[in-house]
């Protein structure tokens, strides 16, 4: 590898960055600007009236609270489906296995409208009128695939003969699942409800089709960039990337700080080895 | 069966397998039943449900003709009913955007894979993830913001120089493209760099060694060897791509209509949900199709995909 | 508190193999008893159906004298330690041991108790609170065997947990495990491929081969007097000659070989076999002896400190070894002279080949 090549490819890393960050501070930027339209150029002095009209903005708060409401359903019903099916997928071989795994990944796949109008189809039969409860119902639908390739991958590095030595000690199968196999799954099921909590946030396609009257974030912001945008919404993106920001950097910093814990026990497994000889 | 339950014992294993099968039956399997089955009835006032005339036919899937218009583009020029036309620019629209994702993440995964520094790696890939942090009604409003006549794109091309009148962006499929690939092309950065970054560097070394220039090294190693992260990649940004509402429906191009605003339109505007039903199946088996055909060529299983 | 256990018949078939193959043995209460035998022998699948991992496919367990059909691992009064030793890693030491305990409902204060007493006992102070990741592989082992012994078994199953140990520690860990099964007393079911460790540790040895018990005997039994070539070979060096069994008394047979005819022991009932006679009961003489001596050409002497072991090659070409104490007097042999290697009748013994489900 000669240095003008890579030279050009730090040039190309720095580009990349640029161009996946500029769009990011445009639109972060138009929340400051006092134009009455939602942009940068022509920057006619900084306000912070979006972020007023934005507290004001009744509306919001409620599609606000409407979407967690919303993401906190989906994570409590994706993620222990998710787990038992990456449990059941685990445990069975041949056949039988990659026939329900498939029927478990594809969901991911689906397009979401088809998703939207599937499930407003099912229930309506039913008489289940439209509404976000059927919003949780289709957006599980595929979050809880994510879940189990997470749950999965995080099993497939568990010692099954840990299962055994407890059962041998004497614990019932409730116990093995609580003090051992649960323990080695916690960080899965963790990064499985962050994941399901941002997907559920993030969703518009099933939301758009299922949610009778009701709005989410998502679904409002569209509503709004059809009927005449402020930047308020501007005002909110920049809250909402601050957020989930710090929080993908707070997880950054945890994980390293559990590495380095990690580093140095088998660090002093080393030395106590050491001694041994 | 037996190796479940002695493994979780019964109580545990009908748990499993009840969940299971809540998820897979009720949340993805009989809907979509349900959807095939309503996709063949008519749309009827409630009275009539179930009545005489609630008999199946392919009425619905007719609907995609009639409506005929001008299709004229790549050098052709033929009559074509309007809702093909858009399924099949759809298409081939988000056949370009998987192409252009490819283009723009290959030198970047090969830097990340091959030449970058591992220190800087962690760093560099928290950077990559911050964008897929922000929601996606987000990021295609940024370029919202961005494309529109007087925005900051067009202020600055004239600023450079390059050129002279603002240029209309929000026309045509562009705007479309231009913003999809911006949301999706993580999804192709992340299979490819897993792929590229098993490559045994000295293979590359070998290569160079025996004098290979550096497009072939990359045509003949890197490319093959990438092979299965290029297809769950591509996979990935494809479907994401045909079945994105929220870009071209917040990108507002009105003579870039994507199928999936045809079926909302049909939802929404006709409460036509049967319809819609039939459309949204449509869309659904070309999907199918179009993975299966995609794990046929690559030959990957739906596991790499899910990688 | 110990208890002893019945193979009775047993036998375990996966699918159209079968791994275990009509296995009887009594183990009494109190005894180290070690299962020996290659990988893939069926040892570990016999130690899976005592603790009730795996059931038989035919024949009866008992332990303590009752049948223990249909109790499952958690009911049995048995502990295993598994050959990766299968510590709980998010638990700390203390929690790890007491864990049989927890779950058997015992007070935190109690379990915390009993866990240091273990830690005592096994000779890791200190440790209660540390991580899994932070000991060493001998440290490891112990409290493996602590965490088995917390639930007070009557059996203790082990499954070749010293292989992960490098040769010195585990040569350690040997002599330690013997003084906890003395200690404790409680009945000790070993399982490994690695000989010195079984007849070292063991009051009594079972060898397997293809899921057959070869021969149940004391360590000094199955070293000087295996009961066919498998147990002869696997427990031990040997020089082996083939040929055809003569007249035979008094235990005692003529055996004709290419190499010239020589006497040694026969069981009643073999007619075929081969003679086998370990390196260390061979000599090496200038002349040739009344009987069982071979003229031979060494060819390769290597002095290895408590012994040396000579290669030699005779006139028809066949291999054979001697291993000679060194006594720290007499002179070391050189390669290239012609001498005569000579083995006492009664130290050589004709063997059958190894009881296999055919024979």
């Amino acid at each position: 590898m000669n240095t003008n090549r890579r030279i050009l490819g730090h040039i190309y890393m720095g580009a990349f960055l640029a161009y996946l960050m500029i769009p990011l501070f445009v639109m972060a930027g138009a929340a400051f600007n006092d134009s009455k339209l939602p942009t940068v150029i022509p920057w006619k002095g900084f306000t912070d009236r979006w972020f007023i009209d934005l507290w004001n903005d009744n509306r919001i708060w409620g599609a606000l609270g409407n979407t967690l409401l919303v993401a906190l359903a989906v994570v409590a019903i994706a993620v222990p489906v998710g787990t038992a099916g990456a449990i059941l997928v685990n445990s069975i071989s041949g056949r039988v296995r990659s026939i329900l795994y498939g029927m478990m990944v594809a969901p991911i796949l689906i397009p979401g409208v088809v998703i939207g109008i599937s499930t407003l189809l099912f229930w309506n039969q039913f008489s289940v009128g439209s509404g976000l409860h059927l919003s949780v119902l289709g957006q599980v639908s595929y979050i809880a695939s994510f879940v189990m390739l997470l749950v999965l991958a995080r099993l497939q590095s568990f010692d099954q003969g840990l299962e055994e030595a407890a059962l041998d000690l004497g614990a019932t199968h409730a116990q093995v699942m609580r003090r051992i196999l649960l323990p080695h799954l916690y960080p899965a099921l963790g990064a499985g409800a962050a994941i399901s909590f941002f997907q559920s946030i993030e969703n518009f396609n099933v939301t758009l089709f299922t949610r009778g009257g009701a709005d989410t974030l998502t679904v409002y912001v569209f509503s709004k960039v059809r009927s005449g945008i402020t930047p308020s919404i501007n005002a909110l993106a920049l809250i909402m990337i601050l957020i989930t920001l710090s929080a993908a950097i707070w997880y950054e910093i945890n994980r390293r700080r559990k590495a380095k814990i990690e580093a140095a026990r088998e660090s002093e497994a080393r030395r106590a080895e050491a001694l041994e000889m | 069966m037996h190796d479940l339950f002695r493994r979780y014992g019964m109580g545990l294993t009908y748990t499993f397998v009840g969940l299971t099968a809540f998820w897979l039956l009720v949340l993805v399997i009989l809907p979509d039943f349900k959807l095939l089955e309503a996709s063949f009835r008519p749309y009827l006032p409630i009275v009539d449900v179930g009545g005489p005339k609630d008999t199946y036919s392919f009425n619905n899937y007719m609907q995609i003709f009639g409506n005929e218009v001008d299709f004229n583009s790549f050098g052709l020029h033929f009559e074509i009913p309007a809702r093909i036309k858009v399924f099949v620019l759809t298409i081939f629209y988000s056949a370009v955007v998987t192409l252009v994702t490819f283009l723009l993440a290959y030198p970047l995964c090969f830097y990340l894979a091959k030449v970058a520094s591992n220190r800087s790696l962690p760093t560099l890939f928290l950077l990559l993830f911050v964008p897929l942090w922000v929601s996606e009604v987000l990021r295609s409003f940024a370029w919202y913001i961005i494309l529109t006549l007087k925005g900051p794109l067009n202020a600055f091309l004239m600023a450079i120089g390059a050129i002279e009148k603002e240029i209309r962006w929000v026309e045509g499929y562009s705007p479309v493209v231009i913003t999809l690939v911006y949301a999706y092309v993580l999804f192709m950065v992340f299979p490819l760099y897993n792929a590229m970054q098993s490559l045994d560097n000295n293979q590359l070394e070998a290569a160079e060694d025996l004098g290979a220039p550096w497009w072939k090294i990359h045509w003949r190693i890197v490319l093959p060897h990438s092979k299965p992260g290029i297809a769950s990649g591509a996979v990935m940004v494809f479907m994401l791509s045909a079945g994105s509402l929220l870009v071209p429906a917040i990108i507002n191009s009105t003579t870039g209509n994507w199928f999936t605003q045809t079926i909302q339109g049909i939802m929404m505007e006709g409460q036509d949900w049967n319809a819609g039903a039939a459309f949204a199946f449509m869309l659904l088996l070309f999907c199918t199709v179009a993975v299966t055909v995609a794990m046929r060529v690559f030959r990957v299983k739906l596991s790499d995909i899910a990688k | 508190m110990s208890a002893g256990i019945d193979l009775d018949n047993i036998c375990c078939d996966f699918g159209k193999f079968r791994a275990v193959d009509h296995v009887n043995v009594n183990i009494q209460p109190g005894e180290f008893f070690s299962f020996l035998g290659p990988s893939g022998c069926g040892k570990t699948t016999i130690l899976r159906m005592i603790s009730g991992f795996t059931d038989p496919t035919e024949g009866m367990i008992r332990i303590g004298g009752k049948d223990v059909k249909g109790q499952r691992p958690n009911q049995r009064p048995t502990a295993l330690i598994f050959q990766n030793l299968a510590l709980f890693p998010l638990m700390p030491i203390w929690e790890n041991i007491a864990f049989g305990l927890e779950v058997r409902g015992v007070d935190k204060v109690t379990r915390r108790k009993k866990a240091e007493e273990l830690l005592a006992l096994v000779d890791l102070h200190d440790s209660a609170d540390k991580m899994v990741s932070q000991l060493s592989g001998g440290q490891k082992q112990r409290v493996a065997i602590a965490r088995a012994l917390a639930v007070e078994p009557a059996v203790m199953l082990l499954d070749e947990p010293l292989s992960a140990l490098d040769l010195k520690l585990r040569q350690h860990m040997r002599a330690e495990l013997r003084a906890i099964q003395k200690r404790t007393g409680v009945t000790f079911i070993y399982i490994t491929h690695d000989q010195g460790e079984a007849l070292a540790m063991s009051d009594r040895v079972g060898v397997m081969s293809q899921g057959r018990l070869q021969q149940v005997s004391n360590p000094r039994d199955i070293y000087n007097n295996p009961v066919n070539g498998f147990v002869a070979s696997f427990v031990g060096e040997n020089n082996i000659l083939t040929g055809d069994i003569g007249t035979r008394a008094d235990g005692m047979a003529s055996f004709a070989t290419k190499l010239g005819t020589f006497r040694a022991r026969i069981a009643d009932g073999v007619t075929k076999g081969k003679l086998y006679v370990r390196p260390e009961f061979m000599s090496l003489q200038a002349k040739p002896g009344a009987e069982n001596s071979v003229p031979v050409t060494l060819t390769e002497v290597a002095f290895e400190g408590n012994f040396i072991s000579v290669h030699a090659v005779t006139e028809g070409g066949f291999d054979m070894v001697a291993e000679l104490r060194n006594d720290g007097t007499g002179t070391v042999p050189q390669a290239g002279t012609k001498m005569h290697m000579a083995f006492d009748a009664r130290s050589a013994a004709i063997l059958p080949d190894s009881d296999t489900a055919g024979a």
